[in-house]
């Protein structure tokens, strides 16, 4: 109850202070927008459906883009975490590789695939996957080895020893993992989508720019956090959370 | 009383008398001597060795030519300083691991892999935290494609051996920690292994859950009469709960001196007997401890 007042106190001061400094046109509103000016810009983009599309082919793409990175990052990282050759070679070449931002894998994405939506798929996926199999090789790591050992103990082999032990036991790291490789995901989309124009959240972030439309620019960012926040935090954050709990890790909520 | 326990007793005059002479009745079985006595043992351990590459240039030799029978229904137990392998030794005979030479033998057959009529439960318990406990105590059947209905049977009657029926639903971390032994004790138990191992599993226990376990786990063994082999650091835990006790070496391990314990049962941990045979396997394991000590400090000064 006092967070949820807390947070109320907050942002309504945060609003409040952006509101005056708007009614005092310190500067002019191309450059600093209006509150009011910011939600009529998220109305009518609402009402004439151009956001609803935008999420929508934003959404796309991420699921499309997000999911190849998750199956190919869960093969990747199990293989690479079962086998010592491939740790060394593979692991070593990825951990180096994930210091390059994701948007740098644009120019060979377009000169590849030109400037098609598998293009942007392709920034999605290599600005995701490394991050994911990352985390699935070291959730694999550090799984406990109890686990396995009194799985078999107990007479499970093969693919059920997998899915009944191997698997439920590295459940909290995979979710770690696929959240981790989302919100890398989501970075790469928004900002491949700036650069490269086919609708989507970022292509409408340029418009405003285009258009000198400031109200434009804020809203979609706002547009941005909300849809970032409510899969990681919320999505994501819940799962964790019933895991953490129902494996004993977290302490009571 | 502590020198005849130094030799090996060999004839059965000797045998007789000191018995009845003891205070405290400890004493020493040949393994030649149970092997005429009884039919034919459930476990074999023969000339069984393990070592392993620690580097490239240092072999340590965990295991070295372990002989050793359990009679089937016998409640072993194996003392030893930390170290010496004992729980190596559970992980061969519950075919977690592959012994370098010899034969682990059960029922006469050599141990290939694991398998449900040998289950271990660890020191660390190794309990299914995403599991209810009455889905950890259902697993091994679960994987033995047990039907439903018997499974459910049989995970109401070990939970309730065990005191712990009204709490199938919990998880494990809702759980204290003698609670959990008692939950890795009922799931180990409804996979109806003829042998069950223990590895140090109440060492992490305050005192008073450790006694109540300990008439619980004996209790238990009366009414399966399963086959237990008990590895603890702690020597009267031994005598309380063991019908012989097997002391080991530090590295390598060998077995160094094997005790009957004919006290009657139940027995107390405080009982005098218990403490008094416990003196004694104690004097013996201080030389192993004390050897083990030197050991490791002398690697700390070579490093």
């Amino acid at each position: 109850m006092k967070r949820t007042l807390r947070y109320i106190l907050f942002y309504s001061a945060l609003i409040g202070l952006w509101a005056l400094l708007a009614k005092l046109q310190v500067w002019p509103p191309y450059i600093f927008p209006t509150p009011w000016g910011v939600a009529e810009t998220l109305r009518s983009g609402f009402a004439d459906h151009s956001f609803w599309i935008a999420i929508g082919v934003s959404m796309r793409r991420m699921l499309i883009g997000y999911g190849i990175s998750v199956v190919l990052g869960l093969v990747l990282g199990l293989g690479i975490a079962s086998s010592k050759f491939l740790e060394q070679t593979v692991g070593g070449l990825l951990v180096s590789l994930q210091s390059l931002p994701s948007i740098c894998w644009l120019p060979i994405a377009v000169l590849w695939f030109g400037l098609t939506e598998k293009a942007i798929l392709f920034v999605v996926v290599m600005g995701s996957l490394l991050s994911v199999t990352i985390s699935m090789e070291t959730g694999r790591k550090q799984l406990p080895k109890i686990y396995n050992m009194a799985g078999r103990n107990l007479g499970a082999r093969g693919v059920r020893l997998f899915w009944h032990v191997t698997l439920p036991a590295s459940l909290p790291y995979i979710v770690t993992g696929l959240k981790q490789g989302w919100a890398f995901a989501w970075r790469s989309l928004i900002s491949g989508e700036m650069i490269f124009v086919t609708l989507g959240l970022g292509q409408l972030l340029m418009m405003g720019r285009d258009l000198n439309d400031m109200s434009q620019v804020i809203a979609v960012m706002i547009l941005i956090v909300a849809l970032g926040y409510l899969v990681d935090g919320v999505f994501f954050r819940t799962i964790e959370r019933r895991l953490q709990q129902r494996w004993g890790l977290a302490t009571a909520a | 009383m502590t020198q005849s326990l130094r030799k090996p007793l060999v004839s059965a005059e000797r045998r007789t008398a000191h018995r009845s002479a003891a205070s405290h009745r400890v004493e020493l079985a040949a393994g030649s001597i149970i092997e005429r006595r009884l039919g034919v043992p459930k476990l074999r351990l023969r000339n069984v060795s393990l070592d392993y590459a620690t580097n490239s240039h240092h072999r340590l030799i965990a295991l070295k030519d372990i002989n050793l029978q359990v009679q089937p229904g016998e409640f072993l137990c194996i003392v030893g300083p930390s170290g010496c392998g004992k729980s190596t030794l559970l992980h061969l005979i519950a075919g977690l691991h592959q012994q370098s030479s010899g034969d682990v033998l059960v029922d006469n057959k050599p141990v290939q892999g694991p398998g449900t009529d040998r289950i271990l439960i660890f020191q660390e318990l190794g309990l299914f935290p995403w599991l209810t406990v009455a889905q950890n105590v259902e697993f091994g059947m679960r994987m033995k494609n047990v039907a439903k209905p018997q499974r459910e049977a049989k995970v109401r009657e070990y939970l309730r051996l065990v005191h712990l029926h009204q709490f199938k639903d919990s998880y494990v971390h809702q759980l204290s920690g003698g609670m959990r032994q008692r939950v890795a004790l009922a799931r180990a138990l409804a996979t109806e292994p003829d042998v069950l191992l223990m590895d140090e599993p109440f060492a992490a226990l305050d005192a008073q859950t450790r006694d109540l376990l300990h008439d619980e786990l004996e209790r238990i063994w009366a009414e399966t009469r399963r086959t237990i082999i008990f590895v603890t650091h702690n020597v009267r835990e031994a005598v309380r709960l063991g019908d012989r006790v097997v002391l080991m070496t530090f590295r390598p391990g060998q077995v160094k001196r094997e005790y009957k314990i004919d006290l009657p049962r139940p027995r107390h941990l405080e009982d005098v007997h218990v403490a008094g045979s416990a003196r004694d396997i104690l004097n013996d394991l201080r030389e192993e401890i004390n050897k083990s000590i030197e050991e490791e400090y002398g690697l700390e000064a070579h490093a």
